[in-house]
């Protein structure tokens, strides 16, 4: 059984023909589609380093099934910055040293971006903390991640307001 | 968190080496650009899935191999019956660190997780089906599981090479002097490093020579063993490991899974990609060894030690050793007139242990600081008071003079900076605003300055830059970064105009990426080769009557900002780019080889030292445990990047945050089979585990424990971290608690 | 995971037709039943895609206050529909201490409703399991069992009901409403999940193809928004299953309770309703020792199924906490650490 399905992946349309229904949405951003940079470090939900956003939504994509994604919106890490221009999550976790050997790292960016579209932390780091524990960095770099969302959840919130203006 | 930029440690240092440089592959990662060994996807590649026993002791019988190669897209089924040979016997040891490894040599199972077949297809989906498809049927043993129905044995060696026994003074005596003796048994569970990145190759062969993507922490060790074991030289082997997804020993040696994938690559003449499940990481990549460690602490009336015995019961695998090392923690710490520590081995059918994160240190200085607290709680003393009564001056028991050891000054600025001055001695006396159970602990920190031999090459180009290239592996305590900083000092260059090459096993041997050494070990390598770079172009420069810095040959000239200056006259000096130039070539190319003098290693025992102070919140009534506040300061000789070491002593410390209350494999005692081999119920720190870290960076000049004068820092923070929260959840509720990870139920005391 | 064929019905009578096939398997989010599937404790020949079916993700007020949350509405989103998180606060913290962000993202109420145990022994296939295999055995009986459940269980199974939704849900009456082969239906929440009993593997109260298609709070849950917290005992600060927890909920005047509601988790296969120790709260005045006596009367039948005893003493605790808690009043806002015992404002008993 063939079957086809269509994704907007990091702005681009993208038909594609899965000759398999088990494929999951990291695996297929992995394996089929020659984007590496979301990172399967369980496979199972349990760890996050498959974070991408689905219709602007963080979500696990290594428990989603490609084919149940149809017609959606896609974005991996490697469509946030925009050129050569860091996404402002991106910058922080340089700045703040928020990772270390980097496997977490782009789960951690693309949850963090969610987490500021989700508007729930309000600049506070304990809702921080706790809204970016399904992402799990066993190097420990948590200090610096918390610290590089304060300061582009900041810079976002401040841009917004720029905008408003 | 800022970071003090203008530190005198900054200053002193110059202008590369010490200061905070943001990390080199900082854009790759964010990006998600770095390349990691699974990332990769040469064309024509299959995917290897293994079938693992889900039995701890006997024979496979029966693989439904027939069901397996029925299911679309499978190519080859791996088993016993059809595994091509290796040149390498896999039930022997590959010298120096290869351990016995399981790749099909025959039906026997010896611990859970064991690869029991290897299935290729054409699909990541399907290998992995026609691996469950498989349905091995076993012939079942007895499990050896625990402490119970383990063999005990005696022991030749731990760790990698150690002593298992060393004693110095008379404990008996010791003990028989004491007023004290504090005297209790501590159990640390068996620990799984859980990399992020699990274990993967993409293995291609192109005739006799294979190309490996892989994370490796010691590739020239590698290429040595898989040309041993497919019987190539060691050269036809090439590893590309730029980056590794954390390792924490785990990715230092050789296992089953990844030899049987570069075997099915040659066989099937294709590429092939083999990524372990997060499961199938509980078994043969090694793991952190369960313990029971009794120990004995005489103290007199004036809180002074007068013996101290530290016994290690260390488990390991039924066909191999690795053994903790954890009684030597006690070595190096504490002065006192009689130490005697001591290890002893436990057959259990699991797969063979093997260095993790701190081996050895991590599981012995848990119980040597939660023994310390109990020993100064029986003396009365304050624990920090205990310690600096019973501190060491010179190596307990060898004499020997500490290379450096500003020690004191961590304790003294830890404390100050945690506020550990008025805690009070007793038990269960603060309560924050909110009632929660309040307790404040301490632990020392300590570890061990291994140096490993290695090579660099620094090239200075005729257009003033330069490349230096070192086989080298990052896998998070920023390598690449720290390194360049080395060699651009060397080099009298600024970091940017230095572009570093590593990762690669064609490049000079960069030595083993573990034992906290790499930053000391590469980065003499590449101190040296920018030095033998520099003298070659000073030789060009003093040789040739149209330099300024003709002559200076005997006066000698120093390097910086891309220029040679004279030594005595500094106005004389002229560019890189001038001298290459007139000399008309196009680079100088500096070699070097280093290693420590074993002279001045046997003259000074070698330590980082540290001291952690933790704050834990406890519920009175719920048990529940929060490290609400953590505070380590450690000195490591000469700091190359602050940013980058502050982060590895956090890494560290949440280390230990999960070893005193979170990590633990649980083995069903009956079948040997680990029940919470995943990352949901494996519990790891997470974010909300830890609120809030501190790390001061203690100043510490040493002279001999290597050119550079730097220790390490990527392992010390666990160490000090496991006792000072243990510590603290006594002070805050009065229960002592010996086995880790510390539990709720541990904590449901009666109610007053 | 085995190959299946995926099907994605367009109505809601479509799936249900789907589904009569024998072998056949309904895939929300996937977030449970993927990973059932990588794990191999599932195999379904038909996956039944209803997360595009019409009308499924909507929240609607009903006339009598009280809300219909139809099955594919995610968790994250009802957690954070103000005015639901306003009426029923108990349910809104339980959703948000449950899982992580991302899964809350992705997981449907209907799906939350249908998790299945995390018993080890239940997803470790060479383990002898009632539950999955009926008539294997329960290795969990005499195994790692410090966290089974002490309330409710049989020699067959041991397993707990991981979900933390459904511990208020159970609490508060909620109903789900149910299309199948047969026809509409409706069930309580508390009639939902089996205790194992003989048969641990009916898990649910569902008959083969029936589909979760809403759930239903009624208007006399929102009595209660004043005093209603749901608290959760874990082995790290988020992201893990319940030690034990624990919903409790007061309809108070002064300090008279006129209605109590006490539910536990992580003790049974289901959701447990202390009915019992809500007859007990009810006309008295709160205090310390009538919340006392309602967790004794609580886990009057609780017994340890293994190396789990402690749960039965922490559980009393907890209802005593969730209570006093309860009574202090809702928080204005919902705590950084939903369903913590670090979020709250008191870390000890304390009653007015």
């Amino acid at each position: 059984m063939s079957l086809s399905i269509s994704l907007t992946i990091n702005g681009q349309a993208r038909t594609v023909v899965l000759d398999d229904p088990r494929v999951t949405l990291l695996d297929l951003l992995r394996e089929r589609l020659d984007l590496p940079g979301t990172k399967k470090g369980c496979d199972r939900g349990q760890c996050g380093a498959c974070t991408v956003l689905v219709d602007g939504r963080r979500i696990n994509s290594c428990l989603s099934l490609a084919a149940s994604l149809d017609g959606t919106e896609v974005t991996t890490i490697e469509g946030l910055a925009e050129g050569e221009a860091l996404h402002p999550v991106q910058a922080a976790f340089i700045a703040h040293d928020g990772f270390q050997c980097g496997y977490c790292t782009p789960g951690q960016i693309m949850s963090a971006v969610g987490l500021i579209k989700e508007g729930h932390a309000n600049g506070d780091p304990e809702r921080i903390r706790e809204l970016m524990s399904g992402n799990i960095c066993r190097c420990g770099a948590y200090q610096g991640i918390t610290e590089a969302i304060l300061e582009a959840q900041k810079a976002s919130t401040e841009a917004n307001r720029r905008d408003a203006a | 968190m800022s970071l003090d930029t203008a530190s005198p440690t900054a200053r002193r240092h110059g202008s590369n080496a010490g200061q905070p440089l943001t990390r080199r592959d900082g854009l790759l990662k964010v990006t998600g650009r770095a390349t990691y060994a699974a990332d990769n996807h040469p064309d024509g590649m299959l995917y290897a899935v293994t079938a693992i026993s889900r039995i701890a002791r006997g024979r496979v019988t029966a693989l439904d191999v027939g069901a397996a190669r029925a299911h679309a897209g499978v190519v080859e089924v791996l088993t016993p019956a059809n595994r091509p040979p290796l040149a390498h016997d896999p039930d022997e040891k590959m010298p120096p660190f290869g351990f016995r490894v399981e790749v099909l040599q025959d039906d026997t199972v010896r611990y859970v997780g064991q690869p029991i077949a290897l299935v290729v297809a054409e699909t990541l989906e399907a290998a992995t089906e026609a691996a469950a498809l498989l349905d091995p049927q076993y012939e079942i043993a007895d499990a050896r599981t625990d402490r119970s129905n383990g063999d005990r044995f005696g022991l030749a060696a731990v760790g990698i090479g150690a002593p298992p026994r060393t004693v110095h003074g008379d404990l008996a005596a010791g003990l028989a002097a004491a007023t004290h003796v504090t005297e209790a048994e501590y159990e640390t569970p068996a620990q799984y490093h859980n990399a992020m990145e699990p274990h993967a190759v993409v293995a291609e062969w192109h005739g006799d020579r294979v190309t490996l993507d892989m994370p490796n922490q010691a590739m020239a060790l590698s290429c040595a063993a898989y040309g041993a074991y497919f019987d190539i030289p060691a050269e036809n082997v090439l590893i590309r490991s730029p980056f590794l997804g954390g390792g924490f020993g785990s990715k230092a040696i050789l296992n089953g899974p990844q030899i049987l994938a570069i075997l099915a690559a040659r066989m099937l003449k294709r590429p092939v990609k083999l990524v372990l499940t997060r499961t199938q990481m509980y078994g043969p990549v090694g793991h952190r060894g369960h313990t029971w460690q009794k120990l004995r602490i005489g103290t007199d009336a004036q809180g002074r030690l007068t013996a101290l015995h530290h016994h290690a019961l260390c488990a390991t695998s039924s066909f191999d050793e690795f053994i903790e090392p954890a009684a030597n923690a006690s070595l190096p710490l504490y002065d006192s007139p009689a130490i005697l520590v001591e290890h002893e081995g436990l057959r259990l059918d699991i797969g063979t242990p093997g260095p993790m994160r701190a081996p050895g240190e991590a599981s012995g200085s848990a119980a040597l600081e939660v023994a310390m607290d109990e020993a100064a709680v029986a003396c009365g003393m304050d624990p920090l008071e205990f310690r600096l009564a019973n501190y060491a001056e010179t190596e307990p028991g060898t004499g020997r003079p500490f290379s450096s050891k500003a020690l004191r000054e961590c304790y003294l600025e830890g404390a100050k900076r945690f506020g550990w001055a008025g805690r009070p001695l007793e038990p269960r006396q603060m309560r924050d605003e909110n009632g929660f159970l309040v307790g404040w602990g301490m632990g020392t920190a300590v570890f061990h300055c291994p140096h490993f031999p290695a090579e660099a090459r620094a090239t200075l180009r005729a257009d003033g830059t330069a490349l230096v290239e070192t086989a080298g592996a990052d896998m998070g305590q920023g390598a690449w970064t720290a390194l360049a900083q080395i060699a651009a000092e060397a080099l009298g260059l600024d970091p940017d105009q230095v572009e570093f090459h590593s990762g690669i096993s064609t490049l000079p041997d960069g030595g083993i990426a573990g034992g906290s050494g790499h930053t000391a070990s590469a980065g003499l390598a590449l101190n040296n080769a920018g030095e033998d770079a520099i003298a070659k172009l000073a030789a060009i420069a003093t040789a040739d009557p149209a330099s300024p810095l003709f002559g200076a040959g005997n006066i000698g000239v120093v390097a910086r900002s891309g220029r040679l200056h004279r030594i005595d006259d500094e106005g004389r000096s002229e560019s890189y780019v001038d001298i290459l130039a007139r000399a008309g070539q196009a680079e100088v190319i500096g070699t070097a080889k280093a290693a420590r003098d074993p002279a001045i290693a046997e003259a000074h025992a070698m330590f980082s030292h540290g001291a952690v102070f933790a704050e834990v919140k406890v519920d009175p009534d719920l048990g529940q445990i929060r490290a609400t506040r953590l505070v380590g300061a450690f000195a490591a000789g000469r700091v190359i990047n602050p940013r980058l070491v502050r982060s590895q002593y956090f890494g560290g410390m949440i280390w230990g945050t999960s070893f005193a209350l979170h990590e633990e494999a649980v083995t069903d005692r009956r079948t040997g089979r680990i029940m919470n081999a995943d990352l949901a119920e494996y519990h790891v720190p997470v974010n909300a585990d830890v609120p809030s870290l501190d790390a001061i960076l203690i100043e510490e000049d040493d002279p001999y424990v290597n050119p550079l004068g730097i220790k390490g820092v990527g392992e010390i923070g666990i160490t000090g971290t496991v006792g000072a929260i243990a510590n603290a959840v006594w002070h805050a509720t009065g229960v002592r608690v010996r086995r880790f990870p510390v539990r709720i139920e541990d904590l449901l005391i009666a109610r007053a | 995971m085995n190959r299946f064929d995926y099907i994605r019905p367009v109505s809601v009578s479509e799936a249900i037709a789907a589904a009569a096939v024998p072998g056949s398997a309904y895939l929300a989010a996937g977030t449970n039943l993927l990973d059932l599937m990588k794990v191999g404790t599932t195999r379904p020949e038909r996956v039944i895609d209803i997360t595009r079916l019409p009308g499924l993700d909507r929240i609607e007020w009903l006339p009598d206050g009280g809300v219909r949350i139809a099955a594919m509405v995610r968790n994250s989103d009802l957690a954070y529909d103000e005015r639901f998180a306003r009426t029923f606060p108990a349910v809104a913290e339980a959703l948000l201490s449950g899982a992580s962000a991302q899964l809350r993202n992705a997981a449907t109420v209907g799906g939350n409703l249908m998790q299945r145990t995390r018993c080890a022994y239940f997803h470790d296939l060479a383990s002898a399991c009632n539950r999955r295999v009926a008539g294997s055995g329960c290795d969990a009986r005499d195994g790692e069992n410090r966290l089974h459940a002490v309330l409710g269980w049989s020699e067959h199974c041991i397993a707990t009901h991981p979900s933390d939704f459904c511990v208020p849900l159970v609490a508060l009456d909620a109903l789900v409403e149910v299309e199948g082969p047969h026809g509409a239906r409706e069930i309580p929440v508390d009639l939902l999940h089996a205790l194992p009993g003989a048969t641990p593997e009916r898990e649910t109260a569902l008959a083969p193809g029936e589909l979760v298609v809403a759930l239903r709070l009624p208007a006399e849950a929102a009595d209660f928004s004043g005093n209603a917290r749901y608290l959760k005992l874990r082995e790290r600060t988020s992201y893990a299953f319940a030690v034990v927890s624990a919903a409790a909920a007061l309809e108070l005047e002064g300090k008279l309770i006129r209605k109590a509601r006490v539910a536990l988790g992580g003790v049974a296969a289901k959701p447990w309703r202390a009915r019992e120790a809500e007859v007990a709260l009810t006309g008295m005045p709160a205090s310390a020792e009538a919340f006392a006596k309602a967790a004794e009367i609580a886990l009057a039948d609780a017994l340890p199924s293994g190396d789990n005893a402690f749960k039965i003493e922490l559980a009393r605790r907890i209802v005593v906490r969730a209570l006093s808690l309860a009574f202090e009043g809702t928080p204005e806002v919902m705590p950084a650490l939903p369903a913590s015992p670090f979020s709250t404002t008191a870390g000890a008993i304390h009653v007015a």
